[in-house]
């Protein structure tokens, strides 16, 4: 049996979210699978364009609905249900978009899910992570019923632009609830990188003392051109807001370069950054467990080294 | 009756540091320290502060697990739940099984809200409040950092990737809550004395209808790839002088 497998588009309305295209390269990764793309939105064309410009995609379908203006997963899932017939895979992202909405398609496929796919082994075996990543799962999965999944986006890279998939209309024909109604979204429009999808991110942790200490970290990551990122510490010491946290509970990251500042290290921010290619960490304690895993370590007072290094960077 | 129906489960405390059986089939949870789920327990203060608050008149705790479950059971009713049910089973049920268990006590309780932690964190799934939603074609509302309940609705702020946002979803609905939700209670000894009077039914899985075990198969647990020891700078010229032989600024 051949792999069909349809990815579940996430985007904002206008632009389409890299976990997308992530998602896609583990679906290139099924063997023998051909993959598709679903675009549910309001308007669809500018994202339609954009998933059907990724690599490796065999069509785009587009279900354009009044309703689908917002990711409501109420809305979404039963018809990514709909559309699921046919395939034998469904992926989405493992973001809060993902998150969301594929436990509930899955639920109304009659199977569990596959959370945070990390690997992928054969058509119906997958690793992925167990007690925050502190244990690797192989599970198999049976072939005779839809394999739902979302996909640990940390672990693969974005399939390149280069496809010209067909986009294709698609009606899922289901009748939609109105119980669940969005209000309103807030977040931060920073202006820097955003930090799920940064290649260079700084953190700070609670030895920062203060928010307004915080201002280092952003001058410094502005100098790199980085994202700001943050312990659970700083985050609950109210240092900076929630969608800062890196780690177990808060955002899990694999950027190219990560500056951990004033962080102990503990399990639940390692688990976050276990795939960032090259960790830096700064720290007055040169017995914080941050540095059995950074690869580059520097002991010392952060408010001199800082400004030391930001002069030095140029 | 207005009544809050939680979801308890028990999971390796998470102060312990896991360890992956020698022979690869799963963690070693032998003689290791077991608590309620934290996201569960902020799932249960909530329903509690939302008894408070004069919105409901019961909480209920249901759990799904061993007979040594009881014992978070009992936590939970010492934290002020009012009534618990367990149903017992020794077999670990995949997410879609647990959901059809919850739907079966939803649907004959019938909670106005039913609150659950946003994943247990021994398999990380954070499926179940999704497909309970599911199952019961009612409102799902994930990753709560805040709630409240007015007349037939509940209007819940969800952490999301890009920030925060804000639903309005009708009762009854399922939720489940984030770490910033609210800070639990700690339990109080005359509470545990109270809370071995109170009512806690033992249920077979078999009365629900659900198989025991999964068609998920276990192929290997296995430890993470471990990180290499780095290297240590001595100060910021080296680091930049690391970084530039990396390449990376």
């Amino acid at each position: 049996m051949s792999a069909r497998i349809l990815v579940v588009a996430e985007h904002d309305g206008s632009k389409l979210n890299v976990s997308t295209a992530k998602a896609v390269t583990c679906a290139t990764r099924v063997p023998g699978g051909t993959v598709d793309v679903v675009v549910l939105a309001a308007d669809a064309s500018a994202v339609a364009a954009q998933a059907a410009a990724i690599a490796g995609v065999g069509k785009v379908l587009v279900v354009e609905n009044p309703a689908n203006q917002e990711p409501l997963a109420a809305v979404y899932a039963p018809q990514v249900a709909k559309l699921a017939a046919g395939y034998s895979h469904v992926f989405g992202p493992s973001t809060t978009f993902g998150k969301d909405v594929m436990p509930r398609v899955a639920a109304l496929l009659g199977v569990s899910q596959v959370s945070d796919i990390m690997d992928v082994e054969g058509t119906h075996t997958f690793k992925r992570p167990i007690y925050a990543g502190n244990a690797i799962l192989t599970v198999e999965v049976p072939t005779d019923a839809p394999v739902v999944a979302t996909v640990r986006i940390a672990s693969f890279e974005a399939a390149p632009e280069g496809g010209s998939a067909p986009i294709e209309k698609a009606d899922a024909g289901v009748a939609l609830p109105s119980h669940t109604r969005f209000i309103e979204r807030s977040g931060a429009t920073t202006g820097r990188p955003d930090l799920q999808s940064a290649t260079r991110v700084v953190s700070g942790g609670r030895a920062l003392g203060s928010a307004d200490n915080f201002k280092i970290i952003y001058a410094l990551a502005d100098k790199l051109g980085a994202a700001v990122g943050a312990s659970r510490a700083a985050v609950d010491a109210g240092y900076v807001p929630n969608d800062l946290q890196v780690g177990q509970t808060g955002k899990i990251i694999a950027p190219e370069l990560y500056f951990a500042i004033g962080i102990s290290g503990a399990i639940q921010h390692m688990t976050g950054i276990k795939d960032a290619r090259t960790i830096v960490a700064i720290n007055k304690d040169a017995e914080a467990p941050i540095f059995e895993s950074a690869d580059i370590g520097l002991v010392g007072d952060l408010f001199q080294i800082l400004p030391e290094l930001e002069k030095a960077l140029g | 009756m207005r009544r809050i129906m939680v979801g308890v489960k028990r999971v390796v405390d998470y102060n312990v540091r896991i360890r992956v059986k020698p022979d690869n089939t799963g963690v070693i949870t032998d003689g290791v320290k077991m608590s309620i789920n934290p996201f569960d327990e902020i799932a249960l203060e909530e329903a509690l502060r939302t008894k408070e608050k004069g919105l409901a008149d019961e909480v209920l705790a249901v759990s799904i697990g061993p007979a040594d479950t009881q014992q978070q059971l009992r936590t939970a009713l010492a934290m002020g739940a009012d009534r618990a049910i367990l149903v017992q089973t020794d077999a670990n049920l995949p997410p879609l099984s647990v959901a059809k268990v919850l739907q079966k006590i939803a649907e004959a309780e019938q909670p106005f809200m039913v609150l659950l932690g946003k994943q247990a964190i021994d398999e990380d799934n954070g499926q179940t409040a999704q497909m309970l939603a599911a199952l019961l074609d009612r409102p799902q509302a994930v990753s709560c950092s805040k709630l409240e309940v007015t007349d037939g609705k509940a209007r819940v702020t969800r952490e999301v990737d890009t920030g925060l946002e804000t639903l309005e979803i009708d009762l009854p609905a399922v939720l489940s809550v984030d770490l910033r939700l609210n800070e639990p209670r700690y339990v109080k000894l005359p509470d545990i004395m109270k809370a071995k009077k109170k009512p806690l039914d033992v249920k077979a899985l078999g009365d629900f209808g659900v198989a025991e075990g999964s068609t998920f198969k276990t192929v290997k647990v296995e430890p993470p790839p471990a990180r290499s020891k780095g290297i240590m700078v001595k100060d910021v010229a080296e680091l930049v002088g690391a970084l530039k032989q990396k390449g990376l600024v």
